[in-house]
């Protein structure tokens, strides 16, 4: 029973229905059950993997992103132009991304602002400039983004490979590391930390600037998978990261989080999708049928930590 | 042990004064504390006990005074500065991040803990040191601090706090620590104390519990309303001359009555033993003070819970009033904490204040004065909100919160915990007067003296009743007798 901790839990409800889906999934198109097949199921999940790594961090010390999909779009405007004509140019715009992430996080912070505010604010912010960038959909991936993304490892397909490497990361990142014990510390009990002496806003700019670093990634990977941008491009990316990380074990607030669960959450999202099309369901019906999925796993995961709790007692 | 002149303080505040808008909660208070020395601190809530460890710890800088840490005097005296002198504090308030690990916690607050393999030296630390204070713990580093019980919980923050790692321990602040603890558990506490004393270590212990004072600390200064009233070796003081020092009243107790099982009618609440052939049924007759006892976490707030539930709570929300409930742990299920004392104290109430699906304000307020009265609620404003009271005022309201309906049944789950003895005093007249009234109370209680109070008592071990004792059979002695029997701690 020491085995199956709190932690472990979490994990085995979106891990369960990510089996199951991609069962239904080999079952309705066996042809998916090859490298090529799996490639291109998760494909489009690894800019959505990053995006919800990026959502997690912000959720851990209580905050809540709604500029995801406008920055992630944002991003991937400024890939597809300033990377690729002036790398030079492209990579100061992205590396004062993550310092405006930064500067967010220490804002909200002092002044003691809702986050959702905040970055509800910076949502039209960034779609504004990704507009100003890309009015028409255009740009061109920088060559070595796109060969990084559609390179063929051996064995197993690069997007199988990426998730592992995102989560092996961000887990190690968060819940290993004795920097992101603090980073969850603020999160669970925010005058604790700084009664032990360390610096709420240090940590909080950090997440903050983490997010960022991962969103910021999140826009290139799409861009290198996609060719091309367009200043709406990953709209949807704020609720898919958000509804990932819920579905992969976090919680709204509290500093409870689980990266490995997030990229999970992220595969499943995708997948789902795939799913609906396998069963010929018409799109009209599919974010329908798409958000039953996320509540039929949210039903289970509520039962199961309840058996949790009859059995911690 | 008398303090020698010639013996730096570890640490010591020359005339500190605070006040918080029109409230003095501090008037010149001088206070020292020698090496090797457990001080004992008592008075009354707001009496200014947390405004003087505040100023210690360093979250609060005084209007006014000095303070010196080792003789040297700390300008920019601070949380980290205090920290790096080796204070620490456990607070009354449970202060461990729910959502970490045990061992995770351990290295929040030490941050000399990093690098590899740091899990494993945090994880070490903290069992060392519960190993140390409470042999036989059961609590593993592993578990996150959501899944632990109250009690488990102050031990591991009892734990944290005398550990160390890069600075040495030298002062440790215990803010009511033995309050969630049952009485084998605070023993063992308290003779841990006295070892690290022994060492050379020093302890500011701050209880209600007048006996853990009198027999843990060596030197015993006591507060009342801002100040120092007196001060001296803990051998001069008795209960009574505490008491007297504080300035409240050791009432003499009603007599209990001898209550005869269904004299006024059938039972109004039962329920009905699980399973095992030795547990007992539980019945609740009207107009008793039902008391439950036995060591704290056996089961007692379980059984509270499932009669309320299956009695009043209902997802329904049926608008009866059969039972109403004081929570014991105020901070999870008693406050709201964004609220005003007002809108708390009226929580339950709100259907009878209701007209025409809205709310009658003037009525809302007089009800509110008028149990602010009954209570002795101290606080100039109840638009105030709620968290701005002291800890025995925030219980206040939420009794108040309970006894203003017309339940007839109301349960209570160890809700005395960090309230002083006058305010105890309160509540134990009034809760007997109700009781006479025909109202029954069922009461789970870590404190001796309150179980007392109770006209029959079941006594729990390992989640059942396993005896009951009524009238006169009510001691000290049986109910201790019960509660370790079978070899159980």
């Amino acid at each position: 029973m020491t085995w199956l901790t709190a932690e472990r839990w979490r994990l085995l409800v979106p891990a369960v229905s990510l089996t199951v889906l991609l069962i239904a999934v080999f079952w309705l198109q066996p042809r998916t059950m090859s490298y090529t097949g799996l490639n291109l199921l998760f494909n489009l999940a690894v800019p959505i993997a990053l995006a919800t790594i990026a959502q997690m961090l912000i959720m851990m010390v209580n905050g809540l992103d709604l500029s995801m999909g406008t920055f992630v779009s944002f991003v991937a405007c400024v890939t597809a132009t300033f990377l690729q004509t002036d790398p030079l140019v492209g990579a100061l715009i992205l590396f004062g991304c993550i310092a405006i992430y930064g500067a967010l996080g220490v804002v909200i912070y002092l002044r003691n602002l809702p986050a959702i505010v905040v970055t509800l604010g910076m949502s039209f912010v960034w779609g504004g400039l990704a507009v100003l960038l890309l009015p028409t959909p255009g740009g061109a991936a920088p060559e070595w983004i796109r060969w990084v993304m559609t390179s063929k490892p051996p064995f197993v397909p690069m997007a199988i490979v990426a998730s592992v490497i995102i989560a092996a990361a961000a887990h190690w990142l968060v819940m290993r590391s004795s920097f992101g014990v603090v980073l969850r510390g603020v999160g669970g009990n925010e005058r604790t930390v700084e009664r032990a002496g360390w610096s709420v806003l240090r940590a909080r700019a950090t997440a903050y600037a983490m997010a960022g670093f991962f969103a910021v990634l999140s826009g290139m990977s799409l861009v290198g998978l996609t060719t091309s941008a367009d200043a709406n491009i990953a709209l949807r990316y704020t609720l898919l990261s958000i509804a990932g990380v819920i579905l992969g074990g976090g919680e709204f607030v509290g500093g409870r989080v689980s990266p490995i669960g997030a990229v999970i959450g992220a595969l499943t999202l995708t997948l789902a999708a795939s799913f609906l099309s396998f069963l010929r369901i018409s799109p009209d019906w599919q974010i329908g049928a798409q958000g039953a999925i996320l509540i039929i796993v949210l039903a289970l995961r509520l039962v199961l930590t309840r058996r949790e709790a009859r059995v911690a007692h | 042990m008398s303090i020698d002149p010639a013996v730096k303080p570890v640490i010591a505040v020359d005339g500190a004064s605070k006040t918080f808008g029109a409230v003095r909660a501090l008037s010149e208070v001088s206070f020292s504390v020698a090496r090797g020395e457990c001080v004992g601190l008592v008075g009354h809530n707001g009496a200014g006990k947390s405004t003087l460890v505040n100023i210690l710890n360093g979250s609060l800088t005084p209007d006014a005074g000095t303070i010196h840490l080792e003789g040297l005097a700390a300008d920019r005296y601070s949380v980290v500065a205090a920290r790096a002198s080796g204070l620490r504090c456990v607070f009354q308030e449970l202060s461990l991040c729910p959502n970490l690990t045990v061992t995770e916690n351990t290295r929040i607050m030490h941050s000399g803990i990093k690098g590899l393999g740091w899990r494993r030296n945090a994880a070490a630390l903290i069992r060392a040191k519960l190993d140390e204070i409470f042999p036989g713990h059961g609590i593993d580093g592993g578990q996150t601090v959501a899944e632990l019980s109250i009690a488990e919980r102050q031990m591991v923050e009892i734990a944290t706090a005398f550990s160390q790692s890069d600075h040495a321990v030298r002062l440790v602040i215990l803010d009511e620590p033995t309050s969630s603890l049952d009485s084998s558990l605070a023993a063992q506490l308290l003779a841990y104390i006295r070892r690290f004393v022994a060492e050379g270590g020093s302890v500011v212990l701050i209880s209600h519990i007048l006996s853990e004072i009198l027999t843990t600390a060596d030197r015993i200064v006591v507060m009342k309303d801002g100040q120092v009233v007196a001060s001296g070796p803990a051998a001069e003081f008795s209960v009574d001359t505490l008491v007297g020092a504080m300035g409240s009243v050791v009432r003499a107790r009603d007599a209990r009555r001898v209550f005869e099982a269904g004299a006024e009618g059938g039972p109004v609440l039962q329920q009905r033993a699980l399973g095992n052939a030795e547990a007992m049924d539980f019945v609740a007759y009207r107009g008793e003070i039902l008391g439950l006892a036995g060591l704290g976490g056996h089961g007692q707030t379980r059984t509270l819970v499932s009669l309320f539930m299956n009695a009043g709570g209902d997802w329904r929300g049926r608008r009866q009033t059969k039972i109403a409930f004081v929570a014991g742990d105020r901070h999870v299920d008693g406050n709201l904490p964004l609220w005003s004392t007002l809108k708390n104290l009226t929580l339950t109430l709100l259907p009878d204040l209701t007209r025409l699906g809205l709310i009658d304000r003037r009525k809302e307020a007089s009800v509110a004065g008028n149990w602010r009265e009954r209570m002795e609620i101290r606080t100039n404003d109840l638009g105030n909100p709620i968290l701005s009271l002291s800890g025995g005022n925030q219980q206040k309201v939420l009794f108040a919160r309970a006894l203003a309906t017309t339940a007839p049944v109301v349960l209570m789950d160890d809700p005395m915990r960090g309230v002083d003895i006058g305010t105890k005093q309160e509540v134990y007249h009034m809760l007997r007067v109700e009781a006479d009234k025909g109202r029954t109370f069922v009461w789970y209680s870590t404190e001796m003296d309150e179980v007392c109070q109770c006209d029959r008592v079941y006594v729990f071990r390992e989640g059942r009743i396993v005896a009951e004792l009524t009238g006169e059979d009510v001691t000290e002695e049986r109910v201790l007798a019960a509660s370790f029997a079978g070899g159980a701690a």
